[in-house]
C-alpha cells in the first residue's frame, strides 16, 4: 500500500499542464468543450462507442483519450456501456456487412436527440477497405451522420477537437 | 531438405512434387495427390508438427483448378502441403480428425472459397465468418465472385450449441460490447456462476481484406496489411513485406532490417504495457491501468515525434522502411528506455506484491499445456501454457539471428502466467532495442524491389506481440496478386479462450478475455 501511495505522489498530476503545442491545444479545446457541454448537455456528454468493423486502430485512440494524460472526463465526457444513456454515438470503421444490422439497432436504441460522429478515414468513406460485398463503406451510408473526424487513426487531440466542433455546431 | 519434407517425400515418393516457384527455399511447398492429404496430416502429427494454417486458393485464372494448402510447423521447420481439387468436384479430405484447429480453418475455407471438407468428424458445416444471412453460394474468395456487389440478405439461423437441465441458463453477449472494444458475440451456458460452455461467434468485422488485396498493387498492399489489426500494424506490414520479399528473392539493406526490428519491439512493448494495465483494471485495480497507460502514451508520443505515427502505420514498406532514425532519435529512444525500465520495475513490484490482485489472476482461466498444444495456440498464450514457440527464436531473420530474444515459458497456464510472460518480454524487448541501436548499420533504408514473376509464391512468419503471424502470397499469371492468405495469431488463440474459461465463474470472464486480448479484426479479416 505504501508503495502505491508513494508511486501516486511521485507521479503527481500528469494530466496537465504540459509544454508541447499539442497539449496546449488539448487544454484550449478542452476548455471550450467543457463550456459547451455545460451549456448544452447539463455538464456531461455521454458517449456510446460503436466499432462497426474497424481495424481497432481508432479504438486505441478513443481509449487513449481516457488515459490520465488526455483525461477527457475532466471536460465532462464519459463513455457508457448502453446506447440508452448516450447523447452521442462515436462510430468507427467501415461498416461491415456483418455489423450493419447491429449498428442500426444501436442507433435505434439511442434516445433522441442524438448526435452521430463518424470516426477515422474508414468511418468517413470506408478508407482503404472501400465499399465491397463485405463493407458498406462510410458510416453515413447506414445511419445519419452529424460530423466526421478524419485521420487514420485520428489522434486523441483530433478526437477532442472533432467532438468540440459537433457539440458547438448545433448552437448556431 | 528439412525433416518434415523428408518424411513426406519418403512416404509419397514421386507423388510429392516440389513446386519450383515457391520461396523461401527453406519452406518447401509440396503438392501431393488429394487422397493422400489426410495421410500427410497423420504423418505430420506423428512427427510432432502443429497445423499452423490451412487455406484454399483459386487458381482457375492460372490454368488450374482449386487447391488447399496446409502449413505444418515443428520448431524451425515449416512445410506447406498442397492438394488440388478440381472445379467440378471442389472437395478435400478434412484434417479435423488429426488437428483440432482444422475445423475452424475448414469452416472458413468452405464458407469463403466454397471448397467442402469431407470425412469431417463433427460434420460442422455451419458457416464461419460468413453469416447465415449471406447467400449460400456467395464465396468471395473465388475468382468469379464480384467483390463490388452488394450482397443480398437471405433468411437463415445460426445453430448454437445448447445446454439443457435444471438451473442451466444462457448468457448472450455482444456483438456490441460494453467497453470500447471490437465487436464479437459470446454465448455462455452457465449454471449458478460457473461457465459450462462458451461458444464464440466471430466475423462481425469481416471487411473482405483477403479479397481486397487482389485488387491492389503489391506496393499498395502493405498499407492494407498494416490495417488488418491496428494494434499489430508493424508486425502485419512486416510479415507481408517479408513474404513479398521472399517471393521476389530480395533482402532489404541491413539498416532497414535493424530499424524494422526496433519498430517491432516498440510495438510489442506498447501493447504489453497497455494490456498489463487493462488486466489489472479488470481485477478492479484501476491504479495500474492509469500508470501503465501513462507509460504507453509516452512511447506513442515518441513514435510520433521520431517516426511520424503513434502506432507506426505505413513505416514498414516493401524493400525496407519509410523513415530513417537520426542519431538524436537514437539518443531519445535510449533515454526513454532508461526512464521506462525504471518506472516499469516500480509498477511491477506493486503488481507482484498485491494480494487481492494475486487472488484474482492466479489459477484463473487455466489453459492446460496439452490443450494449448492441441489447439495450435501461438505467442504469449502458448508460452504461458508451456509451449516453447517464438518465431524470433526459431526462425530468426536479421538482426534477431545475432541478438536472440530470450524466450520465457511458464507452466501455470493461468491469467497470471499470460501477464507475466508479457512482463518478461517487455524487459527483453528493452534489451533488444538497446542492442539493435548499438549496432545499427549505416547505409540505405530501402531499395527497389524487383517485380514478382508470374505464378510465384512467397511465405513468411513474423512474431508479432500476440504471436506468430503467417502470410502466403501468390502472384497470378500476369504477376499481380492472385492470393494473399493471412493467419493472425488470433485465429488459433480464440480457440484457447473458449477452453480456458470453462469451470470459471462468469464474472471472471472479462479478466480471462483480457489476458488473451485477441484481435477480432485480425481473425475476421
Ligand atoms: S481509419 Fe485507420 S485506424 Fe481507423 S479503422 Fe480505419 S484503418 Fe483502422
Amino acid at each position: 500500500m505504501l508503495r502505491i501511495l508513494h508511486q501516486i505522489f511521485r507521479t503527481g498530476v500528469v494530466t496537465e499542464p504540459l509544454p508541447e503545442q499539442v497539449e496546449a491545444e488539448v487544454i484550449m479545446v478542452g476548455k471550450r468543450l467543457e463550456e459547451a457541454i455545460r451549456k448544452r448537455f447539463s455538464r456531461s456528454l455521454v458517449i456510446r462507442e460503436v466499432d462497426a468493423g474497424s481495424c481497432n486502430g481508432c479504438e486505441l485512440e478513443i481509449i487513449a483519450m481516457n488515459n490520465p494524460i488526455y483525461n477527457c472526463e475532466r471536460f465532462g465526457i464519459s463513455f457508457t456501456a448502453s446506447p440508452r444513456f448516450a447523447d452521442m454515438l462515436l462510430v468507427t470503421g467501415p461498416v461491415s456487412h456483418n455489423m450493419e444490422i447491429a449498428l442500426k439497432r444501436t442507433y435505434d436504441a439511442t434516445p433522441d436527440p442524438k448526435l452521430v460522429v463518424a470516426v477515422g478515414d474508414c468511418g468517413i468513406n470506408g478508407g482503404i477497405f472501400g465499399e465491397s460485398y463485405a463493407s458498406r463503406g462510410g458510416v453515413g451510408s447506414v445511419i445519419p451522420v452529424d460530423a466526421v473526424i478524419p485521420g487514420c487513426p485520428p489522434a486523441p487531440a483530433d478526437l477532442l477537437a472533432g467532438i468540440l466542433a459537433v457539440v458547438t455546431a448545433g448552437n448556431q | 531438405m528439412n525433416n518434415l519434407s523428408e518424411q513426406i517425400a519418403a512416404r509419397f515418393g514421386a507423388d510429392a512434387l516440389r513446386e519450383t516457384g515457391h520461396f523461401p527455399d527453406t519452406v518447401p511447398l509440396l503438392s501431393i495427390p488429394r487422397d493422400g492429404f489426410e495421410d500427410a496430416a497423420i504423418l505430420m502429427k506423428k512427427a510432432g508438427a502443429r497445423l499452423a494454417a490451412q487455406w484454399g486458393v483459386d487458381e482457375t485464372t492460372m490454368g488450374r483448378g482449386f487447391a488447399v494448402i496446409a502449413c505444418y510447423a515443428w520448431e524451425s521447420d515449416y512445410l506447406l502441403v498442397r492438394c488440388e481439387t478440381p472445379r467440378d468436384d471442389p472437395t478435400f479430405p478434412s484434417l479435423t480428425k488429426k488437428y483440432i484447429p482444422a475445423f475452424r480453418f475448414e469452416r472458413q475455407i468452405e464458407s469463403l472459397m466454397g471448397l467442402v471438407p469431407t470425412g469431417h468428424v463433427h460434420s460442422d458445416h455451419r458457416p464461419w465468418i460468413k453469416f447465415e444471412d449471406w447467400p449460400a453460394d456467395a464465396w468471395p474468395l473465388r475468382k468469379l465472385f464480384d467483390p463490388a456487389q452488394k450482397m443480398p440478405r437471405v433468411k437463415g439461423e445460426y445453430r448454437w450449441a445448447r445446454a439443457r437441465g435444471e438451473g442451466v441458463y444462457e448468457i448472450p453477449v455482444g456483438p456490441v460490447h460494453a467497453g470500447i472494444i471490437e465487436p464479437g458475440h459470446f454465448r455462455f451456458q452457465a449454471m449458478g456462476e460457473d461457465i459450462l460452455n462458451l461458444e464464440e461467434r466471430l466475423g462481425y468485422t469481416h471487411k473482405g481484406i483477403e479479397k481486397r488485396f487482389e485488387a491492389l498493387s503489391w506496393k499498395d498492399g502493405v498499407r492494407l496489411a498494416g490495417r488488418v489489426s491496428g494494434d499489430s500494424t508493424v508486425a502485419h506490414a512486416l510479415c507481408y513485406c517479408r513474404a513479398l520479399e521472399a517471393l521476389c528473392r530480395f533482402e532489404p539493406p541491413p539498416r532497414a532490417l535493424w530499424l524494422r526490428a526496433v519498430l517491432l519491439e516498440r510495438e510489442r512493448i506498447a501493447n504489453h504495457l497497455g494490456d498489463i494495465g487493462a488486466v489489472a483494471n479488470d481485477a478492479a485495480f484501476a491504479f495500474l491501468l492509469y500508470q501503465f497507460s501513462r507509460l504507453k502514451e509516452t512511447l506513442l508520443r515518441l513514435n510520433r515525434r521520431l517516426f511520424g505515427h503513434r502506432y507506426l502505420m505505413d513505416r514498414v514498406v516493401p524493400g525496407g522502411v519509410a523513415v530513417d532514425l537520426a542519431p538524436e532519435g537514437t539518443e531519445a529512444i535510449l533515454a526513454e528506455l532508461d526512464w521506462l525500465a525504471d518506472e516499469f520495475e516500480r509498477l511491477i513490484t506493486i503488481y507482484d506484491l498485491n494480494p487481492s490482485l494475486e487472488d484474482r489472476v492466479r489459477t484463473t482461466g487455466i489453459l492446460s499445456a496439452d490443450l494449448a498444444r492441441d489447439l495450435g495456440t501461438v505467442g504469449f498464450v502458448a508460452r504461458a501454457s508451456g509451449q516453447p514457440l517464438d518465431c524470433r527464436v526459431q526462425t530468426p531473420f536479421p538482426p534477431y539471428d545475432r541478438f536472440p530474444p530470450s524466450m520465457t515459458v511458464l507452466n501455470s497456464c493461468d491469467v497470471h502466467a499470460r501477464v507475466w510472460i508479457r512482463v518478461c518480454e517487455i524487459r527483453d524487448s528493452i534489451r533488444l532495442i538497446r542492442e539493435f541501436l548499438a549496432t545499427l548499420p549505416h547505409g540505405e533504408i530501402s531499395a527497389e524491389l524487383p517485380s514478382p514473376s508470374s505464378c510465384a509464391s512467397g511465405f513468411a512468419v513474423v512474431e508479432g506481440w500476440r504471436g506468430e503471424i503467417v502470410y502466403w502470397l501468390q502472384a497470378g499469371g500476369e504477376g499481380g496478386v492472385n492470393r494473399c492468405m493471412i493467419r493472425d495469431p488470433s485465429s488459433v488463440n480464440w480457440l484457447g479462450l473458449e477452453q480456458a474459461v470453462l469451470g470459471n465463474i462468469v464474472p471472471d470472464f472479462p479478466l480471462c478475455n483480457k489476458s488473451f486480448n485477441q484481435s477480432y479484426s485480425g481473425h475476421d479479416l
